[in-house]
């Protein structure tokens, strides 16, 4: 059995070196260089447009890297395709299947082998241990357009956990859910998370960083900061990421975050 | 009122044009459901309109349109995929291009090659002049589009829902386009004889969004869609025949007569909550 501190070990499960992403003609991402180890919970931040969904992107295998390095448990991303899961924006998903949660949930245990055939029993069980892992259990037969957002956002994480791999992305997770959705979702990230898996969420929320996650992602287009958000987010890094929008996030700093909570 | 019901099966090209009907039905309307949510039904017209060109060159060179169907399917799906894969003025405009283009090349081609094709039956069907060769074609037809629609659902299910998502997970999400664009299209040209080139949108769409007003799955939806399919196309033709009308438009009014039931059942019921 694993031990607490083995499955939170030293070793770099996402490696970037250097990496460099064009989209068209126009540099997405540039000189992109981090370590994340496995177990960490890292949040991705920058403006739109920052490179947040491109480095998702470059993670899975979407889009091509033109210079650098990204491995992925020390395999290419092209290699590591279908290791990984992933929760993208929701507007990327075609809403108007009327599935039910249980089909989306199903859709974690697909594979480019899966023939409609049926092996009902254990794909059954799956099902109902990722619902049960995001208390949606008793919604397994509901028509997803049914749900609230943060119904619907919690039964893609049931999709990815259905997965069962050891990384999972999750692409502006608390865009257009309400405050208590999203301390929902958090919850359920650190719950997800003690089970040992490493965790980036990509998010325009600065709002207490460093009670949430291990580390931060600073990006716009180039890496801002890497590392504890107690120590990288400063006003620095703040100004280099949002530029003239800077007035508006300075005073999310940890020390302002901490003045406030007192 | 049973003697009614096989009076036309004493004629054999009633009983040919009523497998045909059916085989058509039941093709569409399974594509139909994936085909409303994925709002493909332009896509569909112009794959439909752009078989003109290939049956007019076809018939030219001594083919008949059931001997033409598959690698005319084929071709159209490969080449709307790619153009509107590839091109960079929107997927409406690149499907309104090839649509209408080749519609327009279709009529100069017969023009040109001075073809005997009757246009009013490519337009809209002409199922009782179907002959065993052309069942036996729908109905093959039929017969690999359910299959591979069965086979692949699970994948194709997952890539119309979350494209993105079905690639990260390593599905071919290129395979399941071309495979949904190719089924789409040999179930449009192989049911082009029995409602024609304008009206085989109708039998595509309109049980499928009928069936989808009535229904709370897509799976249940998919069931709806075939019997409300297969019994557009049976009781049109069975119309056609007493009443002595047009076989294909026959057909789509009956289907849009389910669409309206449809209609008014889901505003009842809406109402009632």
């Amino acid at each position: 059995m694993e031990t607490t501190e083995n499955i939170f070990d030293d070793t770099a499960i996402i490696v970037s070196d250097g990496c460099c992403v064009q989209l068209g003609n126009n540099p997405a991402l540039d000189d992109v260089t981090f370590e994340i180890k496995k177990g960490k919970k890292v949040a991705v931040v920058g403006p739109n447009g920052g490179g947040k969904s491109t480095l998702f992107n470059a993670i899975t295998g979407l889009v091509p890297i033109i210079n650098g390095s990204l491995k992925i448990n020390g395999m290419s991303p092209k290699d590591a395709k279908g290791t990984i899961s992933y929760v993208p924006q929701r507007d990327l998903i075609n809403r108007n299947f009327p599935l039910s949660v249980k089909q989306v949930v199903e859709m974690g245990l697909i594979n480019k082998r899966t023939l409609n055939l049926f092996s009902r029993k254990e794909i059954n069980s799956k099902i109902k241990d990722a619902l049960k892992n995001v208390g949606l259990l008793n919604k397994i037969n509901e028509n997803i357009n049914n749900l609230s957002g943060g119904q619907f956002q919690r039964v893609l994480i049931a999709r990815g956990l259905a997965q069962d791999a050891d990384i999972l992305l999750l692409d502006e997770a608390f865009s257009a859910v309400d405050v208590g959705a999203q301390d929902d979702i958090m919850s359920l990230i650190n719950d997800i998370n003690l089970d040992g898996k490493t965790i980036l969420v990509a998010t325009h929320d600065l709002n207490n960083l460093e009670k949430n996650f291990d580390e931060v992602l600073c990006l716009n287009r180039h890496c801002c900061a890497y590392g504890d958000p107690a120590e990288v987010l400063t006003e620095d890094v703040i100004e280099e990421m949002y530029g003239s929008h800077y007035e508006m996030f300075k005073f999310h700093t940890p020390e302002n975050h901490e003045k406030n909570n007192d | 009122m049973i003697e009614l019901l096989i009076d036309p099966f004493k004629y054999e090209f009633m009983v040919r044009s009523v497998i045909t009907a059916v085989a058509s039905g039941i093709m569409l309307s399974t594509l139909g459901p994936f085909a409303i949510n994925r709002n493909m039904g332009f896509m569909a017209d112009a794959m439909a309109h752009a078989t003109l060109p290939i049956i007019a060159v076809g018939v030219f060179l001594g083919f008949s349109i059931s001997e033409l169907g598959v690698p005319a399917s084929v071709l159209i799906a490969f080449f709307l995929g790619y153009i509107i894969k590839n091109s960079n003025v929107g997927e409406d405009t690149a499907i309104g291009i090839i649509f209408s283009s080749f519609f327009a090349l279709g009529f100069v081609l017969i023009s040109i090659l001075n073809v005997t094709i009757n246009l009013e039956d490519l337009l809209f069907g002409q199922i009782l002049a179907v002959s065993r060769f052309d069942v036996l074609i729908v109905v093959s037809m039929c017969v690999v589009v359910v299959s591979l629609i069965v086979i692949f659902f699970k994948q194709l299910l997952f890539y119309s829902f979350d494209p993105v998502g079905a690639e990260v997970k390593g599905l071919n999400t290129n395979f399941l386009n071309y495979l949904f664009l190719v089924v789409l299209s040999v179930a449009i040209v192989a049911s082009l004889q029995t409602v024609g080139i304008i009206l085989v949108l109708s039998m595509l769409l309109i049980p499928a969004a009928a069936s989808k007003l009535v229904t709370d799955t897509f799976v249940f939806s998919i069931y709806v869609s075939i019997i409300f399919g297969t019994i557009s196309s049976v009781s049109g033709l069975y119309l056609s025949y007493f009443y002595n009308l047009p076989s294909g438009p026959t057909m789509s009014l009956v289907a849009t007569g389910i669409f309206i039931i449809c209609f008014f059942v889901n505003k009842l019921k809406k109402v009632k909550i």
